[in-house]
């Protein structure tokens, strides 16, 4: 495992290098406040929980999740350390999930810091923490198949613009999937079976199920079977698109 | 020890390596000397495993490239062309990040970052960001990341390509101080390189290995071994009788200087002779000289021939 901690401490370190990390805490702290405060009606709901707050963490990874992933392997394409890297002794998956491992951290730090929240409603109310813990799970895993799929599509590109762009694009998909607005375009013309499955996939879906503070298995199984299916494909990619 | 077995790579339908087999032993230093595209680090690449071949294979020190990748890249130290490196940490991070992924820690991978620091004199600019050290600090950086390991495999690609002739010196001379024992390969285009460096040459152009060779070997291939080239003021008369005279096959003159190289036909010595005929012609020589060949000779006639339209 050795490696892949030495993979997962540089970048890490390469994260707060520069000012643009704690650039991104300070953005991603002040923004889960303002929705969550003025578009959530966080206060005028008179309810003591945070799903005002979990319900736009879709939105906020949308954004920040490519924003994280971008340069993990298009950098690493166009400075030439590609060579570097895959010329140390450690295998394709190991240096994939070190990199992988670093972004989530990241965002676990973000998440970690956003505990003035549960602080509030602490104070406000009493409100069952077993729900908001089940929450930040579920925005946990759903941050964590965000990442993957950032990931995976880094390895395909040297530039880290496409990289963001593309990755923003499937992440959008895969909440779509789920909103009514989709479901009702495509149920006329897909079949039914296609469009339950689709809606199976929506990101969206399994973790309104986990921040509702139900932990049902399959809604694990399905992030850890994102996670793990979109890391495997960035693997297969780097292994056969190396010398390009 | 390095094998390369029929390795062959293709993109599409461009061979750039074709068919190239060659064993390097411990205690050479290999010079893959070639025009620029000849595939040089192709071959590198493919031997320290970050590409695949598409045909045949690498052994370093017995591993097998393509079944054991790891052991392989546990032996080797490899510099890619142009050195890279992570840019936004210091030497001494990146240094110990490599360390690391390699499995040294505490006093291990304290021991081996110090000895390789020593080595390359960095300790200066340790604390430095890599970004903004010179270009020369920067190879060093590299020098000293594909040493950490103390490694018995050292392949270096272009290793001085970029630097000013002192820092060339440096790299030489550790690469000089590192061959013993060891098995080393490096890639380059400079012909004085291999003159300075090393004790066997693979020249290869077009992918295809056309000689395996020592520099001396090389050297005796030319038209101009056993050349004998002097400077003397009023040559004219001699010169004719020089062309006419036993063993000699033509009489060059530079058109700028002036001097006049005598080239032997195979096999004859002729210095003692060109001396006699100078000394009884009464010239004034100012400097006279034994040619030992002329690798840039031997490496133009060889990477260009059969070759039309090419520069």
């Amino acid at each position: 495992m050795s490696p892949v901690l030495a993979i997962m401490r540089r970048e890490l370190r390469s994260y707060f290098v520069t000012p643009l990390a704690y650039v991104f805490l300070v953005i991603f702290l002040f923004l889960a406040g303002v929705l969550t405060f003025y578009v959530g009606d966080f206060y005028e709901r008179g309810l003591a929980d945070l799903q005002p707050f979990f319900d736009f963490h879709p939105w906020l990874y949308l954004v920040f999740a490519p924003a994280l992933t971008m340069r993990l392997w298009a950098e690493e394409r166009k400075s030439g350390t590609l060579e570097l890297l895959f010329t140390l002794p450690l295998s394709t998956t190991q240096a994939m999930l070190g990199k992988f491992l670093a972004a989530w951290a990241f965002v676990a730090l973000a998440l970690a810091l956003t505990f003035p929240m549960w602080l509030t409603v602490n104070y406000l109310g009493n409100p069952d923490n077993g729900v908001i813990l089940a929450g930040y799970l579920g925005s946990l895993l759903m941050a964590g198949s965000f990442l993957a799929v950032g990931c995976c599509i880094s390895a395909l590109t040297r530039s880290q613009v496409v990289a963001f762009i593309l990755t923003v694009a499937v992440c959008f998909l895969l909440v779509m999937a789920g909103l009514p607005a989709l479901q009702d375009l495509v149920n006329g013309l897909i079949p039914p079976g296609m469009a339950a499955a689709l809606s199976e996939l929506s990101i969206l879906r399994h973790f309104r199920a986990i921040a509702r503070g139900v932990l049902d298995l399959r809604d694990l199984i399905y992030f850890t079977l994102a996670i793990v299916t979109w890391l495997t494909a960035g693997v297969v990619i780097l292994q056969l698109k190396r010398g390009d | 020890m390095i094998e390369a077995e029929h390795l062959t790579r293709r993109y599409g339908r461009l061979t750039a390596v074709d068919d190239l087999s060659f064993r390097a032993e411990p205690g050479q230093v290999v010079g893959l000397l070639g025009p620029n595209g000849a595939g040089k680090s192709t071959v590198m690449r493919m031997v320290s495993g970050f590409i695949a071949p598409s045909a045949g294979t690498a052994r370093i020190c017995g591993h097998d490239v393509r079944k054991q990748p790891l052991a392989a890249k546990r032996v080797l130290g490899y510099l890619p062309e142009g050195a890279p490196s992570y840019g936004e940490l210091t030497v001494r991070e990146f240094l110990v990040f490599v360390a690391r992924v390699r499995g040294l820690r505490n006093g291990d991978l304290r021991r081996h970052l110090e000895t390789a620091v020593a080595r390359l004199d960095l300790a200066d600019v340790l604390d430095a960001p890599i970004d903004a050290l010179s270009k020369g600090f920067r190879r060093r950086v590299g020098l000293a990341r594909a040493i950490l390991h103390e490694p018995q495999v050292l392949m270096l690609d272009e290793p001085t390509d970029g630097l000013d002739p002192n820092q060339k010196r440096d790299v030489r001379s550790l690469i000089d101080a590192m061959a013993r024992k060891r098995t080393i390969l490096i890639s380059t285009h400079l012909l004085e390189e291999v003159h300075a460096l090393c004790n066997r040459v693979l020249i290869l152009a077009r992918g295809k290995l056309l000689a395996d060779a020592t520099p001396a070997d090389l050297e005796s291939r030319s038209r101009y071994h056993g050349a004998v080239s002097f400077s003397a003021a009023g040559s004219g008369v001699a010169r004719a009788m020089l062309e006419r005279m036993q063993g000699v096959a033509s009489v060059e003159v530079d058109p700028l200087d002036g001097r006049v190289t005598v080239l032997p036909q195979a096999g004859h010595a002729i210095l003692g002779p060109v001396q006699e005929l100078l000394r009884a012609q009464g010239l004034k020589v100012t400097e006279i000289q034994l040619e030992r060949g002329r690798l840039e000779e031997v490496f133009r006639s060889m990477t260009t021939h059969g070759v039309q339209g090419e520069a």
